[in-house]
């Protein structure tokens, strides 16, 4: 076995070169080989990544240089430094080094504290998942032994059972499963909680024995480790040579839980950051707001501010001492070495000097107070009680700590649907079944039981949903049905606490769990209808009579339950062992066998010729034409040759019960036993289907690749051979299974599908009244359905004779073995299968939307918001969610870009885009009245503020929807067509992206936020979300039942969608608001005090002095004026919550940036500029000419500010609470205690200050007083002036008795500048 | 000033009943705390401002400010303040000469004598001030120039002056007592003030010397090295030798007769180095004291300065002054802070006129337009 290893190096690099020309034009990206890890000293794969993952960012060692490297990537950290050192050059040192060190020092800290403990939080998370135990092959000890995730490398081989969780990508060798398949769960991957089924590696197949990694000696040539979640190729090279090919099939992604497996082993491919789902995650991104970018802005006008009065007082100095020439004044002190400096000389030292001395320009605090008062907000938004989700006992979260006024300037909002809009829980309502409506009406009135809370919450909101297909406005759906309206509604509410937290438990384990969505309350009539029909079927079994003589409406009613429960994908698994699927071979004892079958069972491998080989492999079959189907054809095919001769009544007289199932008798034991059944389904609506049917005693027992075992009422268990799965498609809209019925013996296919290729596809009309009548019905009910917002399938069947079917079947194989265009030529014998239907029935289910999504969306619009959904979904399903959710409207116009190429994309685009100029531009004067019409038809409540929101939206949006799919997606994100494409997004209303990939959603949120330069948010639940989260300047993750991952790539974590609209309308705005108003203030407030210093530059011959100490003038900031403007920030409300919820449009204010405009940093310069002209020339002119020495001016000088500062805080206030009060009385207290402490505290220390006792002397001073009371007065005199007279305010003066309307009128006016003066 | 509205909410804390029955109690929920601050609803206060609230504002601020500003003024103007100017920029100034031959070198002192009429007698206690003008005394590296240490006795810093000090840290070997550019530029000239009475003979008015510097300064601030006695051993000492600024006639020791107002507790001394915030400033040289209730302490009449000219300040056009003036309890004689309080006053009552005439003409303009619901 060891020599093994060696030769095959040597003859792996050499297969590896011979293949190099080949793989070339095959498109690889590149490549690596992967040798199994059993050499027991030497480690064959060195070079790749071994499974630890770090995503820390610093190392104990790395920390600190690393840490600051990034902090001093905020230039004002760099500033300050810079300032704190040149303190300590002797020539131009204003202050005392180590003092002007300390606020930097302390802002510094306090910074890398926050990184510190954010790492350590990461590292925690890090440990707990490299620590994770898993099962890897020893070779030394020759047996699998645990060991933590991180020691697992490449190569290793790996035993996973159920329920375990992939430490890395692995490729499937062995399964336990009879079949070879191991099935998973990617929900942490792409959000899909339904399971996929992976294969074993070809070639290992046929294993009989289990898997020996001893014997393992292939070597295994793959892509170069890559984020392409849907790729996988790879050879797999035996030692014989023999290659065999390596897809996605065989591949089990890191992340992914096993399900329903109960053993597997695989050889880890690719380990650590190397696996698909570490590369598929982008590492998180330092955000910036866009309010601190805007900040940056102003910083740097302070510098140039800085450089220009730095420059005009070193000018000033260098005049100043030019004009006593040689006669040096005994005030000029020489520089310390004696010599004479010369007035350019000095001029320059003192630029420096002045530097230190004005440094509080450039508020060293504010980046200290925001991150302080960011903090608070976070806290504020996490306690939120209605930011709090019963249900789950979860808060939001917030993750982000630097980002929260992001929240109030939101322009897009980019979703997800699937967990985010919706819960993800479908839930069958009704359905009709040979033209016949079972309305269901107990199943509704239980649905509506779930919700009765809610209903008491939110009343009046209709959902208006339209037909699910809609190519544009042709239907004027305007009866809308406002039936539902109950039954939108959640079962949360319903029991307490504990009761819902054992659903979401529950609901953990297996996907579609809830009671709402299992308990399907039949109806009576069909119920009988059901009952009937079998027992009558079971009368005829038993009396051998041919199941023709059935009634054709009751025979119907049973296919369609047949159809429901086999055509799908569901699998079974029981509850007792949860994941475990439940498998029920009936081996057939019935002497009549076919030789087929006797070969099926006989060979080892399913592969071998026969009607049964080909249903083994359509699981991959039907994958492949799934994702590979490229023609855009829906019209069916013309070349369907097969004539039918359709009879109801089968030909065949064969005895029609062939397959007994075994158990039969025991059948009602093993069902005690069993107890209830699970299904799983890759979408939640099969599994609500076979719910359904189970209701009516239709149940799925088990499923197998090929057989499907069904329980019928009286009937016992049936057993129908699986022919065929022609899997779901996106451009078909449909699948079917070719089963081989028990009963009849007739090869049957069942189709389930979108009603509008399904109708297209029904036998010609003319084939028989009855049908006909049955069609006519049928539509009628789809339409309703669809008005009732259900998505609505089609169930049709279709008897198949031997002939045709062995004709078709040719065909099919040619097309499965096919080597050129197999995907086209499978599509093509699809297409050929699925004709000359005969329809059974429709069903109406229910996707349900999350509690409250109609409304927060069309809040969120109301509020300027434009809202994108991206999906995974496929179209159909996206738009009929959009439209229940209010985001697409039945008024509006919806254009699909459907392209399957460059060319076609960008032509679709020129087209849409002509369509869009010519319909809303040239004809803009009637569309505009048009829209105004129409738009506030929706508009129920405020419906005259909403013009202000459309005005403000940057560019005109029309009444369009857009609907795109991945692959033109795909096209239309390339460098040449991303224009034409967000020029025609931009200008429709909501915007739809099906079908697309997490890295698709990510790219287009990226081009949004680039090219249009607007605010992103993005919302999902699942780990596809992730990179789009990540992406987006906002990225919000639901915490919902799909993993963790989107929560932890997001800033902010909501327990549900509809918090969204709290979280931005009301914490954004306030947030942003509270941030805006205290930056300026802060660019204000150090204005206005470095401004006193420059004033008294002309006095002091521009020599850098200060009449302010340099304590005061150090921790000015820091410490007296920091809390006021800490409490305003935290806690001011410019407008309440209830006015911001209830007037959307309120937001508009922070996406226009209205609260921080540039011109307002200029005018609170200029204020800043008067007030401290105020402040300065009264206690000057108050002591001109007396014996008043330096520090002792400055000290009231320094009081005068504080005071000025904190009141005209008093006045940017707009809601006191007794915090407001507590803080300013506290800053002025500490003010008065420091002083007086620090002017007790030592006659001889605080050079050149020395300040002794000279507060103490001020305050016995009534000119102390007298100063005090008219500076601050004076100075903030215009301002207050200038608030009260800016809008004279209209109002009636009865203002307090007025209607609600009035206030927010009020409100909103007090809004912009703050200005309600109600005379 | 403003009407005030409490939009206080009541707490509702009535919702989390339901949660806690059913044991349900027992797994800790993570439901925020409905407090009324963790939910932003603190009782607040929101200043609206109306017209009613406002216009009184102003009213009262100006009905406040004009009363103050005319007492300030009044008080201001019942100060009586006396000032020559002995600088000898002018050819007939008695001390001319002085001024223009006078240097720091110079060893002798220049004597002038400015005689001067009090046209009014000065009744309470009168201050004597020097004042000099365009002296930086707040120059950046003039203010620094010292070291606190030294002048409050501390032995170390006698004899190794602070680096601040520098250039005037050290002279001939030895350190500078007191060191540093201010005691080095320290005001020398005497004034001597002569009632002339009417026969011509010059009545010496007695100058207080004691007092004029802050008390703490001269008791705790400033100190001599070993207390007050001897100084003449302490600064000069084996261990403690120092020497006088270089500007400086006398060493530190010599500057008074007084042992309770010489060496560095000298109160002159301890004047001039409280330096100065403006450029133009005056310092207290002496107090002239009331004598008795009858007499004014300086009546009307001719008076004569005597100056010891010393101090040069031609070089950067300095002035300088002597100042006899009486203070009253807001300090010396300022009209500005009267007449500041009078012009804001009245400005906020004008305000409040026009804001009163606006809302009144607004008022009748809007009545029937604006009412919309």
């Amino acid at each position: 076995m060891f020599l093994v290893g060696h030769s095959l190096l040597t003859d792996t690099a050499w297969h590896f070169k011979k293949k190099e020309g080949k793989k070339k034009n095959s498109g690889w990206t590149g490549e690596g080989t992967v040798r199994a890890n059993t050499l027991l000293n030497d480690h064959p794969n060195p070079h790749y990544a071994n499974n630890k993952i770090k995503t820390t960012k610093y190392t104990l060692l790395s920390f600190l240089p690393k840490n600051l490297f990034e902090q001093f990537h905020r230039f004002a950290n760099v500033y300050f430094v810079f300032i704190a050192l040149l303190n300590f050059v002797p020539v131009v040192n204003a202050f005392q080094p180590e003092l002007a060190l300390a606020p930097v020092v302390f802002i510094l800290s306090v910074t890398a504290i926050k990184d510190l403990w954010e790492d350590y939080r990461r590292h925690r998370s890090d440990t707990e998942i490299n620590h994770m135990d898993c099962l890897v092959y020893s070779s030394m000890e020759r047996r699998y032994v645990e060991k933590y995730w991180k020691e697992v490398q490449v190569g290793d081989f790996i035993r996973l059972r159920c329920n375990e969780i992939l430490p890395a990508d692995v490729l499937l060798l062995s399964s336990s499963d009879p079949d070879r398949l191991c099935h998973i769960e990617t929900a942490t991957l792409d959000g899909e909680t339904n399971l996929k089924q992976r294969q074993v590696v070809r070639s290992f197949l046929d294993l009989d024995c289990e898997f020996d990694p001893f014997k393992y000696h292939s070597v295994i040539e793959c892509e170069k480790p890559n984020n392409d979640l849907n790729r996988f190729r790879g050879y797999i090279v035996h030692r014989s040579g023999r290659r065999d090919v390596l897809c996605k099939e065989n591949l089990l992604l890191r992340g992914c839980t096993i399900r329903n497996t109960e053993e597997a082993v695989g050889i880890v491919i690719y380990a650590g950051h190397e696996t698909k789902a570490m590369l598929n995650n982008n590492g998180p991104r330092y955000k910036r707001s866009k309010l601190e970018r805007q900040m940056n802005v102003d910083v740097f006008w302070c510098v140039i501010i800085l450089l220009v009065i730095c420059s005009f007082a070193a000018v000033g100095h260098g005049l100043w001492m030019f004009q006593y020439g040689d006669k040096r004044p005994v005030f000029d002190v020489l520089s310390p070495q004696g010599t004479n400096l010369s007035p350019i000389m000095s001029a320059i030292y003192l630029f420096l000097t002045l530097i230190i001395v004005f440094q509080v320009l450039i508020p060293i605090s504010l980046f200290v107070s925001i991150e302080i008062v960011k903090i608070c907000q976070v806290y504020l938004i996490h306690q939120d009680m209605d930011l709090y989700d019963e249900e789950t006992d979860s808060h939001l979260q917030c993750r982000a700590l630097n980002i929260t006024e992001d929240l109030g300037q939101m322009q897009y909002i980019f979703s997800d649907k699937t967990g985010t809009l919706t819960e993800n829980k479908m839930v069958f309502r009704r359905c009709t079944v040979a033209g016949v409506e079972y309305s269901h009406d107990a199943n509704a009135r239980r649905l509506a039981m779930y919700q009765e809370m809610d209903s008491e919450e939110e009343e009046c909101m209709s959902h208006g949903g339209t037909l699910p297909r809609r190519e544009s406005v042709t239907s004027h759906q305007s009866a809308r049905v406002v039936l539902r309206s109950q039954s939108t509604k959640s079962h949360r509410r319903t029991g307490s606490r504990a009761e819902a937290k054992r659903a979401s438990i529950l609901s953990k384990h297996t996907a579609f769990s809830s009671p709402m969505e299992k308990d399907i309350t039949p109806d009576p009539q069909l119920l009988y209808k059901v009952n009937e029909c079998s027992s009558q079927m079971d009368f005829m079994r038993f009396h051998s009579q041919p199941m023709s003589q059935l009634s054709s409406d009751l025979s119907d009613i049973i296919d369609f339950f047949i159809a429901l429960t086999i055509c799908n994908t569901v699998v079974v698994s029981s509850p007792n062992q949860p994941r475990h699927k439940v498998r029920m071979r009936f081996e057939l004892k019935s002497p009549v066998k076919t030789i087929e079958d006797f070969i099926k069972r006989f060979t080892p491998s399913r592969l071998t010729s026969g009607s049964n080989s080909s249903s083994s492999s359509s699981l991959i079959t039907n994958r492949s034409s799934n994702k590979g189907c490229s023609s855009l054809l829906s019209s069916p095919s013309a070349e369907s040759t097969l004539t039918k001769l359709h009879e109801e009544q089968s030909s065949h007289l064969e005895p029609t019960f062939s397959p007994v199932p075994p158990c039969y008798d025991g059948k009602a034991s093993w069902n005690l036993e069993e107890g209830e059944l699970r299904y799983e389904a890759e979408s939640p609506d099969e599994a609500a289907l076979v719910y359904a049917a189970r209701a009516y005693k239709c149940s799925l027992v088990g499923r197998l690749p090929d057989q499907v075992t069904v329980e019928l009422p009286h009937l016992g268990k049936l057993s129908f051979e699986l022919l065929h799965t022609l899997g779901f498609d996106s451009t078909r809209k449909r699948m079917s299974v070719v089963v081989k019925h028990p009963l009849t013996d007739q090869i049957t296919v069942y189709t389930k599908g979108a009603d509008s290729v399904i109708m297209d596809l029904l036998k010609p009309l003319d084939t028989g009244k009855r049908q006909k009548k049955i069609i006519c019905r049928t539509q009628n009910y789809l339409n309703l359905y669809a008005a009732d917002g259900l998505r609505t399938l089609c169930i049709a069947k279709k008897i198949l004779s031997k002939e045709e079917y062995a004709c078709w079947l040719q065909c099919h194989l040619e097309a499965e073995t096919a080597i050129q265009g197999r995907e086209e030529l499978l599509f093509q014998s699809a297409l050929r299968l699925e004709t000359n239907l005969q329809l059974l029935g429709a069903t109406g289910v229910e996707d349900r939307l999350q509690d409250g999504v109609p409304e927060t969306v069309a809040a969120l619009r109301r509020a300027g918001l434009q809202i994108w959904v991206l999906t995974g979904d496929k179209q159909e399903t996206a738009v009929n969610i959009a439209y229940a959710c209010k985001l697409l409207d039945p008024e509006e116009e919806m254009l699909t870009l459907n392209a399957d190429s460059q060319e076609a994309c960008a032509l679709l685009l020129e087209e849409s885009l002509h369509y869009i100029q010519a319909k809303f531009l040239c004809s803009s004067a009637d569309q505009a009245a048009k829209a105004f019409h129409t738009n506030f038809v929706p508009c129920e409540i405020n419906s005259s503020s909403s013009l202000s929101s459309h005005n403000t939206s940057p560019f005109l949006v029309h009444r369009l929807g857009l609907v795109i799919d991945g692959r033109t997606l795909a096209y239309a994100l390339d460098k040449t067509l991303e224009d034409k494409f967000l020029e025609v997004a931009r200008s429709c209303r909501s915007v739809l992206c099906c079908r697309s990939t997490p890295l698709q959603k990510s790219m287009v949120v990226k081009l949004v936020r680039n090219k249009l330069k607007v605010m992103t948010l993005a919302i999902g639940d699942g780990a596809n979300d992730v990179s789009m989260i990540q992406v987006a300047d906002v990225g919000v993750g639901i915490s919902g039942q799909e993993g963790m991952q989107a929560v932890m790539a997001s800033d902010f974590a909501l327990p549900r969608f509809r918090y969204l609209q709290k979280l931005l309308l009301v914490h954004g705005h306030w947030c942003y608001s509270r941030l805006a108003n205290m930056i300026l203030y802060f660019f204000y407030k150090n204005a206005m005090f470095v401004a006193l210093l420059f004033w008294y530059q002309f006095y002091c011959g521009f020599s850098g002095s200060a009449m302010i100490d340099q304590w005061y003038l150090i921790f000015f900031n820091l410490m007296f004026s920091a809390f006021p403007q800490l409490v305003t920030g935290t806690l001011d409300k410019d407008v309440s919550a209830e006015t911001l919820q209830r007037l959307p449009q309120l937001y508009v204010n922070g996406q226009n940036s209205e609260e921080y405009k540039p011109y307002m940093f200029w005018m609170n310069m200029i204020d800043a500029f008067y007030q401290s002209l105020v402040c300065f020339f009264i206690p000057y002119f108050a002591y001109a000419d007396s014996d008043v020495d330096l520090f002792t001016w400055g000290t009231p000088i320094t009081t005068l500010a504080l005071f000025t500062i904190l009141l005209h805080l008093g006045i940017e206030t707009k809601t006191w609470t007794w915090m407001n009060w507590l803080s300013i009385i506290f800053s002025i207290t500490l003010f008065f205690t420091v002083a007086l402490c620090y002017n007790a505290s030592c006659p001889t220390c605080f050079s050149p200050s020395n300040p002794y006792w000279t507060m103490q002397r001020q305050l016995q001073e009534p000119l102390f007083y007298l100063l005090c009371l008219i500076t601050p007065v004076t100075a903030l005199l215009p301002r207050y002036a200038l608030i009260l007279s800016h809008p004279w305010c209209r109002s009636s003066t009865n203002k307090y008795s007025h209607t609600v309307e009035t206030i927010n009128i009020i409100s909103f006016k007090r809004l912009i500048p703050r200005c309600a003066f109600q005379i | 000033m403003m009407a005030s509205s409490y939009n206080a909410k009541e707490e509702d804390g009535h919702h989390s009943g339901s949660a806690s029955h059913g044991g349900a109690a027992v797994v800790k929920s993570k439901k925020p705390d409905n407090t009324a601050f963790k939910q932003q609803r603190l009782p607040a206060w929101q200043p609206i401002l109306t017209a009613g609230t406002v216009l009184p504002a102003f009213f009262v601020i100006g009905l406040i400010f004009i009363p103050i500003g005319i007492g300030l003024y009044v008080t201001s103007n019942n100060i009586k303040e006396f000032e020559i100017d002995y600088t000898g920029v002018d050819m007939n100034s008695a001390c001319y000469s002085c001024a223009k031959n006078f240097s720091w070198n110079s060893t002798t002192s220049c004597l002038c004598t400015v005689d001067f009429t009090l046209e009014q007698p000065f009744e309470s206690n009168v201050f004597m001030y020097y004042g000099l003008s365009n002296f930086y005394q707040n120059h950046r590296r003039y203010v620094k120039s010292r070291d606190d240490s030294q002048l409050n006795g501390d032995m170390s810093a006698l004899t190794n002056p602070s680096k601040e000090c520098e250039p005037y840290r050290m002279s001939e070997g030895l350190p500078i007592a007191p060191c540093g550019a201010i005691a080095n530029s320290l005001f020398n000239d005497t004034l001597k003030l002569y009632y002339l009475e009417a026969n011509g003979t010059r009545n010496e008015i007695p100058l207080v010397k004691k007092g004029i510097a802050w008390w703490t300064d001269k008791h705790v601030k400033f100190r001599n090295p070993g207390g007050n006695a001897n100084l003449t051993a302490v600064f000069q000492g084996n261990l403690t030798a120092t020497s006088k600024p270089v500007n400086w006639r006398n060493p530190v020791y010599e500057l008074d007769q007084d042992p309770e107002n010489n060496g560095f507790i000298n109160e002159d001394f301890i004047v001039w180095m409280r330096t100065a915030a403006l450029p133009t400033f005056r310092k207290l040289y002496r107090i002239i004291q009331k004598k008795s209730s009858t007499m004014p302490t300086l009546p009307s009449g001719k008076y004569v300065l005597d100056i010891t000219y010393n101090y040069p300040v031609l070089s950067f056009d300095g002035r300088k002054r002597m100042i006899l003036s009486t203070i009253s309890w807001m300090g010396g004689k300022n009209p500005f802070l009267g007449i500041a309080y009078i012009t804001v006053g009245s400005i906020c009552f004008f305000l409040g006129v026009v804001l009163l005439i606006i809302h009144h003409k607004y008022d009748t303009r809007s009545t029937g337009a604006d009412i919309p619901n």
